[in-house]
């Protein structure tokens, strides 16, 4: 059997919206026509929690007797006999009641996908092992329930829910997170501005290689969807000022210059471009096609955007993509020597710089091929 | 008189036709070099390869006219999309490709390199080897493991892999490696 695709909505602490998140999804796959059940929640009283799992089918919970006080627990068996389609299931760093198939409802939620059945989850940051020490370390908490960071690391999607720490003190403040009585508790303890902030950035390099994760955030805005996601990438140091356009073709040479414009665009911290200038009308196959399957990929590690533009006019095309992307310095290959009546022809970089706008620079990357080949 | 000039007519259309006919094979095989795929892999992980490997795959190249695909494999974390940007992994890749390539074209080999994302290093050589036709793959075999590439994903790459599969056995010199100097400017080997 298939094993079920497995979602988890990271946070950095209580509130920030993984249960809302993970409701809301769970709610647009139901609508979707998904067969969709609510394996366990823990609505902590939160009205906006308990509002958005109206309507979704709840599983009923199994009663387990804890020193003669009865507690209620994800009922597995239950859930796997009822075999939906989608399984919701809270706080997957929960650990069960003694008595219980498994210690942890994160090995709950292993049978479950092992099943075949599709899970959605939530946990905060503090709950990863790796990062329990870091933690106690930046907050003075320590979580006593942690999850070995194999759990996030099977997990097919990991979805940071990400705000800032003014947004979730007001919304603590707002009794959104916690009874009135408990509000006080909490500013004075664990919900303190740089806490909250030391946990943030936790979550976020936990979801991220550095820095430039932020700008990934920004690109990947429609899957997080969530405002608070948008508040990260604007709070995001982006460069601006210089542009970089490297002048490309479907050949393996050209990974060369990729790699050398790549670096200028590291020192300059700023965006790449890459372009390719088509000629019109030629279907785009075999060689040509698998090279330009891999300047894409390149691309795409390296964060740059590939343009394809189809004209028969190699200047004039440059010329407007420069002017539309606001390109600072166009970088391009050494021409191959030139025979015939092209002898005749004035230089690309002369006929770029006449054609762009004036203070658009023009680098070229030397061949390594030619110079072996003269030396 | 009109001998001569049917002669010469015959001689003329006779060259024409016999550089017509040889520019037209001349172009023939042009346009078959593109689809004989003739490529090496050499797939690596972290700040060095093994020169063994990497003399071992140009020699190969060389002799087969082939062109290396030197691959570095990046590992993206279950947290971040797979197909996302790696800026830190491509600073690594980067000088190492560099080197390999400034190796290669002095020995007169054509290099095609990538960079291919994964969960895991065999993920992304199973995505490599899904994308991209070899003829032949070089590996070194690392009693320590200290290439990233596990003794398991060799068994597998040999299992997986729909070209010869080249695996080095651990030798003597495998302390020297092809690796980038730390600021990127120069590459040394």
């Amino acid at each position: 059997m298939q094993r079920g695709h497995y979602k988890i909505f990271l946070g950095m602490a209580a509130g920030v919206g993984k249960t809302y998140r993970m409701l809301q999804e769970g709610n647009a796959e139901a609508d979707a026509g998904r067969d969709v059940v609510l394996g366990y929640l823990e609505p902590h009283e939160r009205q906006e929690t308990t509002d958005q799992a109206r309507g979704l089918e709840t599983m009923p919970r199994c009663q387990v007797s804890i020193r003669e006080v009865a507690v209620e627990e994800m009922d597995l068996p239950a859930l796997l006999s009822r075999a939906p389609e989608l399984a919701l299931i809270d706080e997957l760093a929960h650990t069960n009641a003694p008595g219980l198939l498994h210690e942890k409802r994160y090995e709950d939620i292993a049978d479950v996908l092992g099943a075949g059945i599709d899970v959605f989850s939530t946990v905060n940051v503090q709950h990863l092992e790796s990062l329990n020490d870091q933690v106690a370390e930046l907050t003075g908490v320590r979580v006593r329930e942690t999850v070995p960071d194999s759990v996030l690391g099977s997990a097919d999607e990991v979805v940071l829910i990400d705000l800032t720490p003014e947004a979730l003190i007001a919304r603590l403040r707002a009794g959104k997170i916690y009874p009135g009585e408990n509000i006080d508790a909490a500013l004075n303890n664990f919900f303190r501005i740089e806490n909250l902030a030391a946990l943030r950035e936790t979550s976020l390099r936990q979801v991220a290689e550095d820095v430039e994760s932020k700008r990934l955030i920004f690109s990947q805005g429609e899957a997080l969807g969530t405002r608070e996601d948008e508040r990260v990438s604007a709070d995001a140091p982006k460069a601006v000022g210089e542009r970089l356009l490297a002048l490309v073709r479907p050949q393996a040479s050209s990974q060369r210059l990729v790699r050398r414009a790549w670096r200028s665009a590291q020192r300059l911290g700023t965006d790449l471009d890459l372009l390719w200038v088509k000629p019109p009308g030629k279907p785009i196959e075999g060689e040509e096609e698998r090279q330009v399957t891999a300047l894409r990929q390149l691309a795409s590690v390296l964060g740059a955007r590939l343009l394809i533009e189809e004209h028969d006019d190699l200047v004039a095309a440059v010329a407007r993509v420069v002017r539309e992307r606001g390109s600072t310095y166009i970088m391009v290959g050494e021409a191959l020597p030139k025979r015939g009546l092209g002898r005749l022809r004035e230089p690309l970089p002369q006929r770029l710089m006449r054609a762009t706008p004036p203070g658009v620079d023009v680098r070229i990357v030397a061949h390594r091929g030619f110079k072996e080949g003269e030396g | 008189m009109i001998e001569h000039v049917l002669v010469g007519v015959a001689l003329f259309g006779g060259l024409a036709g016999g550089y017509l006919i040889s520019r037209s094979r001349l172009r023939g095989k042009r346009s078959q070099r593109p689809d004989a795929v003739h490529q090496i892999l050499l797939p690596f992980t972290g700040t060095e390869v093994s020169r063994r490997a990497l003399d071992a795959a140009l020699r190969l190249a060389r002799a087969e006219s082939a062109t290396l695909m030197p691959a570095y494999l990046a590992q993206v974390p279950k947290s971040l999309p797979l197909e996302c940007a790696i800026p830190n992994e491509a600073k690594r890749a980067m000088p190492m490709l560099e080197a390999i390539e400034q190796r290669a074209t002095a020995q007169g080999v054509p290099v095609d390199a990538r960079i291919e994302r994964g969960r895991s290093y065999r993920h992304a050589l199973e995505r490599l080897l899904k994308r991209e036709d070899f003829d032949r793959v070089v590996v070194p075999a690392s009693a320590s493991g200290a290439t990233g590439i596990s003794g398991d994903d060799l068994v597998w790459l040999l299992r997986k892999a729909p070209a010869e599969v080249l695996i080095l056995r651990p030798g003597p010199e495998d302390h020297r490696v092809v690796t980038a100097l730390p600021m990127g400017r120069k590459v040394g080997l």
